[in-house]
């Protein structure tokens, strides 16, 4: 089994320097697209591996692309921006791949960058990764010492600037275009679309905003071509993805493992099932903002077609686990909790809507709630549900919650009825 | 005043952007790390700086997480109370650090020590529940755990 993308990554070491990168087969992709390949092609490439999106919402990568004006008439500088603010509740996959190859993804990015013709990049970091911060503030400085970064690399004709930007903190600056705004120094609120960021982004310049993993893709199908792509993947939906899993499991973790891996082979065999003591109850597949699977999904296919037949998101792919022993309101509550306090209160169905959902779930757990509480969230996890706000911040929150209510709305009713938490975790 | 180091650090990160205002938020941080927090006064220079009304600049530094508008003491804590972690019981893990510290979420302690924040996911759900004092990250803790590494911050 073929694990590209965790291929340099050892647990334990520090991270490939350029001149390790480069003898293990490093800018090859950049050499190889800078001397052979029109951006057309590379962009082609990507979009005939039918790369979906890693951050979340699995749009097409190479789709996404397209958009770009593109030639000698299109609007001066154009901008990539790599969305490294790992913010997902439950999640910590970019982290792993930015700690440990911190090249893979700058070559990932010149790539990205070139398919596009821009002329800088900004890799958007969450304050909170240090370690990542340094490694990539290393490696680039290597790569600009190297001559593959800055004023017409290799000859070619093609230029580009990577500045890493640290985050000041906030999770609406991972939503597509919070972080425009925040690159731009102001709050990372949303905005209104269209326009979108490919024709009217940073600065109103074209703009692409790429995850970290789907980038750090980029340089193995420029390297490989698509049909290999394709081939590494379970499913129709190509290449590996990196799983996880976090919660009462023995062992969590991350894992490279073809797309379309089952979510019973995730727990069982990577995270090595359950702890003693401890039964599956449900889990969220791919972060905070997925709905509810429950055991009666385990075979469902870890790809964003299978996941959302089976009525969730494939989201990130780290999945969190929800055990017996914890009690799903309050599991609820504390996910209802982080999107209230992070909503950046745009839109009033989210900061009101979020606030209300907050209060009602409070109350349920502390064995205060009514019946007519139930049904009230039910009817505000419609109304925070995709089509009322400028981004998916409230959506996202309605995922858990309308499926917690569908999936565990007994556990809500022994609430009210024992008028306790049944699990009393204090 | 803006020191002289302030503002050589803030006119160098500005190169990474085409308009000037884009440095904000670089700004408040390069403030802070020289004060620990960002003063009315500082909003007020940087703004002038910057070009920028201290309403503007206010909205932009009290939006975001990890700009403190109040002092903090010598280290910050950096708990986090996201889903992961709490299935690993952080919630019992935080009343005990309160506990231990004599304040509550948000506060400092009497002798400017710590700073105890509540944090979002901090991105290493494999090792919950965590917590980070400054530039640390620290994993799998218990009680006991914490107590020792409290004790390493002076």
């Amino acid at each position: 089994m073929e694990t590209p993308l965790t291929a340099n990554i050892r647990s334990g070491h520090e991270p490939s320097d350029i001149d390790a990168y480069r003898k293990n087969g490093g800018y090859r992709a950049v050499l190889k697209a800078l001397r052979s390949m029109s951006p057309a092609e590379v962009a082609q490439a990507v979009r005939d591996a039918g790369l979906k999106g890693r951050g979340g919402a699995g749009f097409d990568a190479g789709l996404k692309w397209s958009f770009v004006p593109m030639g000698s008439d299109a609007p001066r500088p154009k901008y990539l921006a790599v969305n490294a603010d790992e913010m997902e509740p439950g999640t910590f996959k970019d982290r792993l791949l930015m700690e440990g190859d911190p090249h893979q993804l700058i070559e990932g990015a010149i790539l990205s960058a070139y398919a596009i013709e821009a002329d800088v990049a900004y890799i958007f970091l969450r304050r909170e990764y240090r370690l990542a911060a340094r490694r990539l503030r290393q490696a680039v400085a290597g790569v600009y010492h190297s001559g593959l970064l800055g004023r017409n690399i290799i000859g070619s004709g093609y230029s580009l600037d990577i500045h890493l930007h640290v985050s000041g903190g906030r999770y609406m600056c991972g939503e597509e275009t919070g972080m425009l705004n925040a690159i731009e120094g102001k709050r990372a609120n949303p905005r209104s679309k269209p326009p979108y960021p490919q024709t009217s982004g940073l600065w109103g310049k074209p703009t692409v905003v790429n995850n970290v993993e789907t980038i750090c893709n980029v340089p193995h199908i420029v390297n490989n071509g698509a049909p290999w792509f394709r081939e590494l993947s379970h499913t129709d939906e190509g290449g590996t993805k990196i799983y996880g899993a976090s919660g009462r499991v023995r062992s969590p973790g991350a894992w490279e493992l073809p797309m379309g891996t089952t979510l019973n082979e995730l727990i069982e065999e990577h995270a090595g099932g359950m702890q003693d003591g401890y039964k599956l109850r449900g889990l969220l597949p791919g972060g905070a903002s997925t709905d509810f699977l429950t055991p009666a999904h385990l075979d469902v296919k870890m790809d964003f077609g299978s996941v959302e037949a089976a009525g969730s998101r494939l989201g990130t792919g780290t999945i969190v686990v929800l055990d017996d022993r914890s009690c799903p309101v309050g599991m609820v509550l504390n996910l209802e909790r982080f999107f209230a306090r992070e909503s950046c209160g745009w839109c009033a169905p989210c900061w009101g809507g979020l606030q209300f959902a907050v209060e009602l779930l409070t109350d349920i757990e502390a064995g205060q709630g009514r019946m007519e509480d139930i049904d009230l969230l039910e009817s505000l996890a419609k109304m925070l549900g995709p089509g009322h706000t400028y981004c998916a911040l409230a959506p996202g929150a309605a995922e858990p919650l309308a499926s917690a209510l569908k999936f565990f709305r007994e556990d809500f009713e022994r609430h009210v009825h024992e008028k306790q938490c049944p699990w009393n975790r204090a | 005043m803006l020191s002289r180091e302030e503002k050589e650090e803030i006119e160098a990160a500005a190169a990474a952007f085409p308009v000037r205002q884009s440095v904000a938020i670089d700004a408040l941080r390069i403030v802070q790390r020289y004060r620990g927090w960002v003063p009315d006064e500082a909003i007020d220079d940087l703004g002038e700086l910057l070009e920028m009304s201290t309403a503007e600049l206010d909205g932009v530094a009290s939006f975001y997480n990890l700009i403190f508008r109040r002092p903090v003491g010598r280290h910050v804590i950096l708990a986090c109370d996201s889903v992961s972690c709490w299935l690993l019981g952080s919630d019992g893990l935080m009343e005990y650090i309160s506990g231990r510290l004599g304040i509550a979420s948000g506060q400092t302690t009497a002798d400017g020590r710590f700073t105890l924040l509540p944090s979002v996911c901090l991105g290493a759900c494999d090792r919950a529940p965590v917590m980070m004092i400054d530039d640390d990250l620290h994993t799998n803790l218990d009680a006991e755990k914490v107590d020792r590494i409290l004790e390493r911050y002076e």
